[in-house]
């Protein structure tokens, strides 16, 4: 990344934009602008501290690097004024540099980036950034170098997995598909990312968009296809414009379109945008969706490597999946597969996200463990509270207790706490969270996701949903528990697509783990983690009331009285336990249990 | 995604004419026609329906099976603007639910529907990929983290008062 140039870079992911990362953009620019500075200013997409957002970078000619956290307009002054014209960087709010100790060093150094090699690094918009970092030469290589056969062999021996959740092996898909006899194939690539609580496959494409375009152009010149789709969740609008950039100037290369790079091979991609149907990841329903209709799941086999889109074979994979690919080839199968556990192989991307300090976007060798993740990167609690479990897998996974911290992240460890690895939506949880209300809130989800086609999980998970309800509005009763246990089994075992086989994971999970939850609900009708609101009584503590009349005048129902600079009271028959009045009161005059 | 100015009016369906003429002949393109309609119109209007139906020739009792499928599809006008209080796991844990219900009782209206006087339409989706700032509420395309209860009633009084 040699420039001449001093460069100022932000961070423009969406999470840096949410932060305000264009207030920061336009004071800068002035600045630049007004006082005729000789910098280059240049955008780049999350760089995995969401937590720190916004994030400007000060890159020095020389390849020294200064990033700074918590930006705002008036610290971008700040550092212009500091740095760049007195060339004296501000320490305290460097969160990571090479040559200065920063705040978050710590965050990077157990994380290994091979999927994120260019997010934060690169301007996503800049197809010279990508061939600037080996971009492309994967392709290259491929073309000139190596038979179909050849990448297969390469993926396999690697040992990757997808990473859209099954974890299937990769080379292995690749050559199921291109055995299949029918001439006409498809690749496709599924950035439909349903997980309600992960942001990996977005990241990567907003942030190196390249990656995943190459890593798709070799699939397609591994199985034997000319045609690409990306189908992409309706909710990107940034990462479908950063794609829709990436296609077009990828042709204008050469790298896509007829006879890549002079080789008899032509491949184009198309964009698909989604509609917003969790089932729609599903690969046999995300082929329906492309085809245009109802995104409705069917039955397996015939699998897609055999009969996919329109009747042809089709290859899915996942944005992460592809976005290892080049860095496989150009790096070698064996590099990669030394990386890891046994099992599984190279990295994971996580999105770290929940009550933890330091939320964001990162990437780890496969074998670390869920303790290192939670302290060493993510910083341990919010408020330093105590960790009670670790979400993974969205409403296809479960939670991991306390007791299971050790837990290394790979494939079949995971799987036995009853959790899985699943996408990569990792959200963790403390003692402020309930775990019936968790199970619930996944419950709900997946239950009006359902497409509706096979009866236990379109009615059976109504039916569940309905005894959670009833258990977190205090009307649970003896048998709840093992209802849902039944109702999970049956669910599990009689529906067609992995939507409805997964959908009670929430429960069973928190019901081996919580158990002790559950029983206070249905039993003590308390709610331990102070969360069910059907289940608090909210009280006026007489010593902190000051009489200042603020509840009663927020309360929606009248149902707390008293007169100015006196105690107020709860009419306990009226309360609806909105909770209306603890924001109200500035003095945490309210008890809640 | 865009605010609906045509919020009540006549359907006018010139501008959907337009974009059938760039689709001729292609395969699998109800859902991007209906995902065009949506951004023309701010919704799918039963007119432009049957127009799709006769352009492609599907049935229109398939075209409403398709839009009712699919939570993007609205089959009634939106606001001036739209609110998205985002229901993912890491803002549920963080209080969606308090910040939801801030909105429903500072504006009386319910997630799926619109104000009286078509300022706001609410609506509820799965994480808008700012975890790391949750709470989270998008209005129009202008997102707001690390809400409250108090916070989202300030906001809501700014766009309130400029309008
Ligand atoms: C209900 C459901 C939702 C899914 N959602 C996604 C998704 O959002 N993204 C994804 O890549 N895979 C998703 N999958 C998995 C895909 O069916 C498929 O296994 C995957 O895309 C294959 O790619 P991979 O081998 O590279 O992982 C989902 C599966 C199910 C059953
Ligand atoms: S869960 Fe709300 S932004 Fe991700």
């Amino acid at each position: 990344m040699e420039t001449q140039k001093r460069k100022i870079v932000i961070g423009y992911g969406s999470c840096g934009i949410a932060a305000g990362a264009n207030k920061v953009y336009d004071k800068l620019r002035e600045i630049v602008d007004r006082e005729k500075i000789d910098v280059e200013i240049s955008e780049t997409g999350c760089i995995g501290m969401c937590f720190r957002e916004v994030l400007v970078e000060v890159r020095e000619p020389n390849g020294d690097s200064f990033i700074y956290g918590d930006v705002t307009p008036e610290r971008v002054e700040k550092i212009i004024e500091s740095h760049i014209k007195n060339n004296t960087p501000i320490d305290e709010w460097i969160v990571k540099s090479n040559k200065v100790e920063g705040s978050e060093n710590k965050f990077f150094s157990k994380q290994m980036r091979i999927v994120l090699r260019n997010c934060g690094e690169i301007n996503p918009e800049s197809i010279d950034d990508y061939i600037e970092r080996d971009g492309y030469k994967a392709l290259e290589k491929v073309l000139k170098e190596l038979s179909p056969e050849d990448v297969i062999d390469k993926i396999y021996k690697s040992g990757l997995r997808g990473r859209g959740g099954a974890g299937f092996p990769t080379g292995l898909k690749w050559k199921f598909t291109r055995q299949s006899p029918d001439p006409v194939k498809y690749m496709v690539c599924n950035a439909d990312e349903g997980d309600p609580g992960a942001f990996m496959d977005r990241s990567v494409l907003e942030g190196d968009p390249h990656s995943v375009l190459e890593g798709l152009t070799i699939a397609a010149y591994a199985i034997g296809a000319s045609t690409g789709y990306i189908y992409v969740r309706a909710e990107y609008p940034l990462a479908v414009k950063r794609l829709k950039i990436a296609i077009k100037q990828s042709h204008e290369r050469g790298f896509l379109g007829k006879n890549i790079l002079g080789s008899d091979f032509s491949f184009d991609i198309k964009i698909k945008e989604g509609a917003g149907a969790f089932v729609c990841g599903e690969e046999t329903a995300l082929i329906a969706s492309i085809e245009g209709k109802r995104g409705m799941p069917r039955l397996r086999p015939p699998f897609p490597s055999a009969k996919g889109l329109w009747g042809h074979p089709t290859c899915i994979n996942n944005v992460e999946t592809l976005a290892n690919i080049a860095w496989i080839i150009l790096n070698g199968e064996d590099t990669y597969a030394k990386i890891g556990t046994e099992k599984s192989k190279g990295t994971k991307v996580f999105a770290l996200a929940g009550k933890i300090k330091k939320g964001g976007l990162i990437e780890v060798p496969m074998g670390i463990t869920l303790r290192e993740v939670i302290y060493d990167i993510g910083g341990g609690i919010k408020g330093d509270r105590e960790f009670k479990a670790v979400q993974m897998g969205g409403p296809s996974g479960g939670c991991i207790p306390k007791s299971l911290i050790d837990t290394p992240v790979d494939y079949d460890s995971l799987t036995k706490t009853g959790a899985i690895m699943g996408s990569g939506g990792m959200v963790v949880m403390d003692e402020t969270t309930c775990m019936v209300d968790v199970a619930k809130f996944f419950l709900n989800f997946t239950q009006a996701e359902s497409c509706g086609k096979c009866t236990f999980c379109r009615v059976g998970t109504k039916r569940m949903l309905e005894i959670l309800t009833r258990i977190t509005e205090g009307e649970g009763k003896e048998g709840d528990i093992e209802l849902l246990e039944e109702l999970a089994e049956k669910i599990k075992k009689s529906s067609l697509c992995g939507l409805g086989q997964t959908a009670p994971n929430p429960v069973l999970t928190t019901i081996k783990y919580f158990r002790d939850e559950y029983e206070a609900h249905i039993k003590d009708k308390k709610c331990p983690a102070h969360k069910c609101k059907k289940l608090l009584t909210y009280t006026i503590i007489p010593d902190k009331c000051t009489g200042c009349t603020a509840c009663a005048k927020g309360c929606p129902v009248d149902a707390i009285s008293g007169e100015v600079k006196q105690v107020h009271v709860i009419d306990q028959d009226k309360c609806i336990k909105c909770g209306e009045c603890v924001t109200r009161c500035n003095f945490d005059a309210i008890k809640v249990e | 995604m865009g605010n609906s100015t045509l919020l009540k009016e006549k359907f006018n369906p010139e501008p959907l004419k337009e974009v059938l003429k760039e689709y001729e002949g292609e395969k699998g393109v109800l859902i991007p026609l209906l995902q065009k309609t949506q951004e023309l119109y701010g919704y799918v209007p039963p007119e432009a329906m049957e127009m799709i139906s006769e352009f492609t020739s599907i049935p229109v009792s398939q075209i409403y099976g398709v839009v009712t499928f699919y939570a993007q599809f609205r089959l009634k006008p939106v606001g001036k603007h739209l609110i998205r209080v985002c229901h993912g796991t890491a803002c549920h844990v963080s209080g969606a639910e308090k910040v939801t219900d801030a909105i429903v009782n500072f504006l009386n209206v319910e997630p799926g529907d619109t104000t009286e006087d078509g300022l706001f339409t609410l609506e509820t989706v799965a994480c808008l990929g700012c975890c790391s700032l949750a709470p989270v509420m998008m209005i129009d395309d202008e997102t707001y983290g690390r809400l409250d209860e108090k916070k989202v009633r300030k906001i809501l009084r700014q766009y309130k008062s400029k309008n």
